[in-house]
């Protein structure tokens, strides 16, 4: 699903340049659930951002399933990121100005489906999340789970095969994480490639796969040594 | 499909954003309604008298008049020069005119006389400036000659002294002598009123066409300037007089007949330079309706500075649209970094925030055409020749239309393209 290798990105200005990304290999097959974990600063949410097509690096390939990313323009990039990837974060971005059924609807008209077949993948979303109840309901009168549950059911309304998630669970009480999380395995277990950037060592010990990135650099721990790693480690934000 | 998501995303923006959108909507009406009032204003007075023919229908100036060398010659003939003219009669069609006023005595015994604008002229006036006629027709050139006691008069005077639809051959009393009446006209208003602009370029047409040579014969009274020189002796009006008041125009359908007829008048003048009439080198002018509206400057001065305040005043209000727009814009990064996250391209975004500065223009292009029509029913109320004339008409109507298109969407675009670059990333993180 994922194919990196020798990704590198510098962020420059005038005076400094930083290089968040340092030559960074990175392999995720499909139905894979990918733990990214790291110091603050380190780099991870840069490579969310690279894997998400978000922004775009500064040497090295990214294959994303099978297609090179640096021969694609920025509506070819645009697609692909509408069509296979579907993004879930720490402050769950759901627009304000819309209701739930509008918010799970913007990445389907994206996508120019028609409106039955929004309709029966909006509903279908927020059913699964939940939320049926409330698709009339707009963000700011439901609690943060609730937020996180509708931008997950945004996330996949498009059944993109990839979800990028970046602390997902970083602004909600431990109850509601763990029901966002049992809904993110539940959609790993049904074939959608995961990868969550996260601080918390409960997602790292779940994952199958953890990678560790410092300094831009990325390596590979078993989940268990990660979740020993991380706990002598002072968790604090993501970059 | 997309157009009409981002028309529903733009009216949920604007309710969101009343007072922001409503102070935009007013930059842009206010805008578009003074530009087009005073454009409006401009394209009235500007407007071409004789569409279609206007290219080939020329004033022409033969100056007897001693003057400066490269000065340029009297707009006016003296009526020997205009009846000489008229006789050779060299051109397809040609007319000299004055204008009179002359007391008219209805028969109906309720009306009490009045004086009514009248042009005394030669029968080629008519069809040689498509004057269109409800009934009869003009009179003939033999009528012209044998000084005959014929009249054409307007239709709103044939309803004022007969009742509408009467037979020809109604009798009219001018200055008391009885003229039949050959022809009633249609409504005629050329604006500007092109062959005589020293009486007010947007005065209405006359009530009365008669024949020169009769004027002349009757010593009907004359209106107008009269320009005398040397010793024109008591009679300004004489066949011999050293004074102009008479127009001349003639009508040439091509540039050769134009140049041949250019030729001709250089040729007269040489001819009465000898003859000791004229004591300067030969010089003539001939400009056509177009040129001699521009030369006579028919179009007010104050008008076209007007125009050009409204257009910077217009320039100005999209300037402010374009600052709140980027404003309001920028304000919604936020959403723009979902928006492309989701799988929206810079086009898209490009598009929709373009989409939604246009809607902007429409709602303020309507209410700057409601402005438009309030300012120019203001200009109708002020006492100007061109008053009556100051409506907005189709051409106008598609121009505003074009015009608030335009504007909204050059307002739109920087901040619509503003919008469209920026980067998600960090929008993402920073929410």
């Amino acid at each position: 699903m994922i194919s990196i290798q020798g990704v590198s990105k510098l962020y420059r200005t005038e005076l400094v340049q930083t290089h968040a990304l340092r030559a960074l290999d990175l392999e995720v097959r499909a139905g894979e659930f990918l733990a990214v974990t790291g110091p603050s600063g380190s780099g991870k949410t840069t490579l969310l951002n690279v894997v998400g097509l978000l922004e775009d690096f500064s040497a090295g390939e990214y294959r994303l399933d099978g297609v090179d990313i640096q021969t694609l323009n920025d509506d070819a990039r645009s697609r692909l990121r509408n069509q296979k990837i579907g993004f879930i974060f720490q402050s769950f971005n759901l627009i304000a100005d819309l209701n739930l059924y509008d918010n799970v609807d913007v990445p389907l008209r994206y996508r120019g489906l028609p409106r039955a077949e929004r309709r029966r993948r909006i509903e279908g979303a927020l059913e699964r999340v939940g939320l049926g109840s409330r698709m009339k309901h707009y963000p700011g009168e439901l609690s943060g789970g609730q937020q996180q549950r509708a931008a997950i059911a945004r996330a996949v309304a498009g059944e993109p095969p990839l979800l990028l998630a970046d602390e997902p669970t970083g602004n909600l009480d431990s109850q509601m994480a763990r029901e966002v999380l049992e809904i993110l395995e539940q959609l790993n277990a049904q074939g959608v490639t995961l990868v969550i950037v996260t601080h918390d060592s409960e997602i790292a010990a779940r994952a199958q796969r953890n990678v560790h990135i410092v300094d831009g650099m990325a390596s590979e721990l078993e989940p268990a040594a990660a979740l020993l790693r991380r706990s002598s480690q002072d968790p604090s934000h993501t970059t | 499909m997309q157009f009409f998501y981002y028309l529903a995303l733009a009216r949920r923006s604007f309710l969101r954003h009343r007072v922001l959108t409503l102070l935009m909507v007013v930059a842009i009406a206010l805008g578009i309604g003074t530009s087009m009032t005073t454009l409006t204003v401009l394209h009235v007075l500007s407007a071409d008298p004789l569409p279609g023919k206007s290219e080939r229908i020329y004033s022409v100036q033969v100056d007897a008049n001693p003057r400066s060398p490269g000065q340029e010659p009297d707009p006016q003939l003296t009526r020997y020069d205009a009846e000489a003219l008229l006789a050779a009669r060299r051109a397809q069609r040609q007319a000299l005119m004055a204008g009179g006023a002359t007391a008219l005595q209805p028969e109906r015994p309720d009306l009490r006389p009045f004086y009514a604008d009248a042009r005394y002229t030669s029968a080629d006036f008519f069809a040689m400036f498509d004057v269109p006629f409800a009934r009869g027709g003009a009179w003939s050139a033999a009528d012209d000659e044998a000084r005959a006691r014929v009249a054409v008069i307007s239709k709103e005077l044939e309803e004022k002294l007969f009742g509408a639809g009467q037979d020809m051959g109604q009798r009219v009393r001018l200055e008391q002598h009885d003229f039949v009446v050959v022809g009633v006209l249609e409504h005629w208003r050329p604006a500007p009123r092109f062959y005589d602009l020293a009486q007010g370029a947007f005065e209405q047409s006359e009530q009365v066409f008669l024949p020169f040579s009769t004027s002349n014969e009757l010593q009907l009274g004359i209106s107008g300037n009269i320009s005398c020189w040397g010793d024109p002796g008591p009679d300004p009006r004489a066949l011999a007089a050293s004074c102009s008041w008479v127009q001349f125009w003639a009508q040439l359908d091509s540039r050769q007949q134009a140049a041949a007829y250019r030729d001709f008048l250089l040729s007269y003048a040489e001819e009465q330079r000898r003859a000791g009439r004229f004591t300067q080198p030969a010089d003539v002018q001939l400009r056509n309706v177009t040129e001699w509206l521009d030369f006579r400057r028919a179009v007010p001065s104050d008008v076209r500075l007007q125009v050009w305040l409204a257009l910077g005043f217009l320039v100005v209000c999209l300037l402010d649209t374009v600052g709140l727009l980027l404003a309001k814009f920028l304000r919604r990064s936020p959403e723009i970094g979902v928006r492309r996250a989701l799988g929206a391209s810079r086009r898209a975004i490009f598009t929709q925030f373009l989409v939604e500065a246009g809607l902007v223009g429409l709602v303020g292009g309507v209410l700057g055409l409601g402005l438009a029509w309030l300012g120019l029913w203001a200009v109708r109320q002020q006492p100007v020749q061109y008053a009556p004339l100051a409506e907005l008409d189709p051409t106008m109507l598609a121009l505003s239309l074009a015009l608030t298109l335009a504007s909204s969407v050059l307002a739109g675009i920087l901040p619509a393209w503003r919008a469209g670059q920026i980067a998600p990333a960090l929008q993402l993180k920073s929410q």
